[in-house]
């Protein structure tokens, strides 16, 4: 059985090639004591290369331990996780970079020095890593901040570091749980659009775990729906809108009718 | 230059205050007509301290290398015990509870134990300044070892770092500033330490010398002796600050 089946919507892209990620009825309980509490039930979509997937539920719906288990930080109780292809090769060691909710940067260390912390940890050489984390640090349109410290930047360019830093060792996935779920508005709208353009400019996978109904559409290629109390996946489809996507696409009807199909699934219509 | 002529205004003022307390102390004296013995003026005060026969030099000397020598102890035993915790979550279980009740002891209490174990001296002065200074440091640098973000755990845990990279990396330089937090009430506490000490038993350093012109009512003697050992004090936190100027960041600092 392809994964593509699954999910209301036919999937219009069955790859020729495998998919990078293939997780089929993965399961995972958490027990403390003789509780047992059902952390993701039944989970199973896939993930092409180079796709930006947006996991999009209320909070204990899983996501994020969703994302742990992607990362090799958690196991699983049931089902199969694999992530890499014969084309792709995945080194689960090296081969992830995660952004989280805060940007997590180490207050005592310039900006530069966050961003090659992957690259230390792995021991790559450091000449190349630096040379590398300061195109990042211009991709990601922090050029001339690298000798900064992290309090001298707001909360969104402190986000735009993370970014960097989770890609300095050029890992195949990124990983990003609610990324800019703690900046504001405007500032969210803005970093949308800076990862959409930093996602086809790398060209890397990216799982991104969001609660905004309408960041999930606008940034997903595909959107996964998850429901809490029981947690379980809901529903698995494509977005059809064209890239470059711009701000513009939120007010379209085609826009209006995936956050609806997504509202609907969350019982919030 | 904005920013440094504010600097300098408030770093005058600072100076300010210094002398108009001088200047009050100096006033008040005079033109209340106080006996010397009861409060010297400033003047009064620096002149005892060219009486030969109070050895002022040594004196200071003493209770320095018991205050310096007691700290010193105390950061290392103190910092080195919570490291000691930070590997072993079982040793600071164990530990961490008793601590926070022996700090519980009003350590000043101690004073005549160490006496008995100790005698009287440079040595159980420096004891009485370290076990007064310890808990201060080690609870902050177990506190700061602990304060670390899960999900940076789970960042270095993903790359496979290492035990070690998550601690010279990570975990230590984060507990720096609640080190230095700790540092500095320690370095209070260090000073009344040593004082306490040399009052309980003691034949040299300047809380010894304090006792001794107590009894001829050489007020400005005690008093310069108190001036001695707050700039002892200042001196020692004055290093500590500076410490923590050049290590550790503007934004990262626990004050």
């Amino acid at each position: 059985m392809s994964a593509a089946t699954i999910g209301s919507s036919p999937v219009a892209s069955i790859a020729a090639s495998e998919p990078f990620i293939h997780l089929a009825g993965v399961t995972k309980v958490y027990r403390s004591g003789r509780k047992e509490h059902l952390a993701i039930s039944d989970a199973s979509f896939d993930v092409q290369p180079g796709e930006l997937v947006a996991l999009v539920g209320p909070s204990g719906c899983g996501k994020s331990t969703l994302l742990k288990i992607l990362a090799g930080l958690h196991g699983h109780d049931q089902g199969t996780v694999r992530i890499g292809s014969a084309l792709h090769a995945f080194d689960p060691a090296r081969d992830v970079g995660m952004v989280f909710q805060a940007p997590l940067l180490l207050k005592w260390r310039r900006i530069l020095d966050n961003v090659l912390l992957p690259a230390e940890l792995l021991g790559l050489p450091m000449a190349a890593a630096k040379q590398r984390a300061r195109e990042l640090l211009a991709l990601v349109g922090l050029a001339g901040s690298e000798e900064k410290y992290p309090y001298e930047l707001s909360g969104g360019m402190q986000q735009r570091a993370a970014i960097a830093r989770a890609l300095v060792h050029d890992p195949k996935l990124i990983l990003m749980d609610e990324p800019f779920g703690a900046l504001d508005a405007l500032t969210r709208e803005k970093m949308n659009l800076e990862l959409l353009r930093i996602w086809k400019e790398s060209g890397k996978t990216i799982v991104f775990v969001t609660h905004g109904i309408s960041e999930a559409v606008f940034l997903g290629s595909r959107v996964v729906v998850l429901t809490a109390g029981p947690a379980r996946m809901a529903d698995n489809f494509e977005i059809d809108l064209p890239h470059p996507r711009t701000l513009d696409m939120k007010t379209q009807e085609r826009f209006g009718a995936y956050t609806r199909r997504i509202y609907r699934l969350l019982g919030m219509e | 230059m904005d920013r440094f002529n504010n600097k300098l205004v408030q770093y005058s003022l600072g100076v300010i205050a210094h002398l108009l307390l001088l200047l009050a102390w100096y006033l008040f004296v005079r033109l209340g007509d106080v006996p010397k013995f009861v409060m010297p003026s400033p003047i009064d005060t620096w002149k005892a301290l060219f009486v030969p026969d109070y050895g002022w030099w040594s004196n200071t000397l003493v209770t320095a290398t018991e205050i310096f020598g007691g700290y010193l102890l105390a950061l290392l035993v103190g910092v080195l015990l919570a490291l000691l915790f930070t590997w072993s979550k079982t040793l600071e279980s164990l530990m961490l509870p008793l601590l926070v009740t022996l700090n519980m002891i009003p350590k000043v209490a101690l004073g005549p134990l160490i006496i008995v174990w100790f005698k009287y001296g440079v040595f159980p002065n420096s004891m009485m300044a370290f076990s007064i200074a310890v808990f201060p440091i080690l609870l902050t640098t177990a506190r700061g070892l602990r304060e670390i973000e899960p999900e940076l755990l789970d960042l270095v845990r993903s790359l496979r770092g290492s035990r070690w990279q998550l601690f010279a990396k990570i975990q230590f330089p984060g507990a720096l500033p609640y080190i230095f937090s700790g540092m500095k009430v320690a370095a209070i506490l260090a000073v009344a330490g040593a004082i306490v000490g040399e009052f309980l038993g003691s034949d040299r350093g300047l809380g010894y010398l304090m006792l001794q012109v107590q009894v001829t009512l050489d007020t400005p003697a005690m008093f310069m002796a108190v001036a001695l050992i707050t700039l002892l004090g200042m001196l020692l936190y004055g290093i500590v600050m500076l410490l923590e100027y050049f290590l550790v960041v503007k934004d990262a600092r626990v004050s």
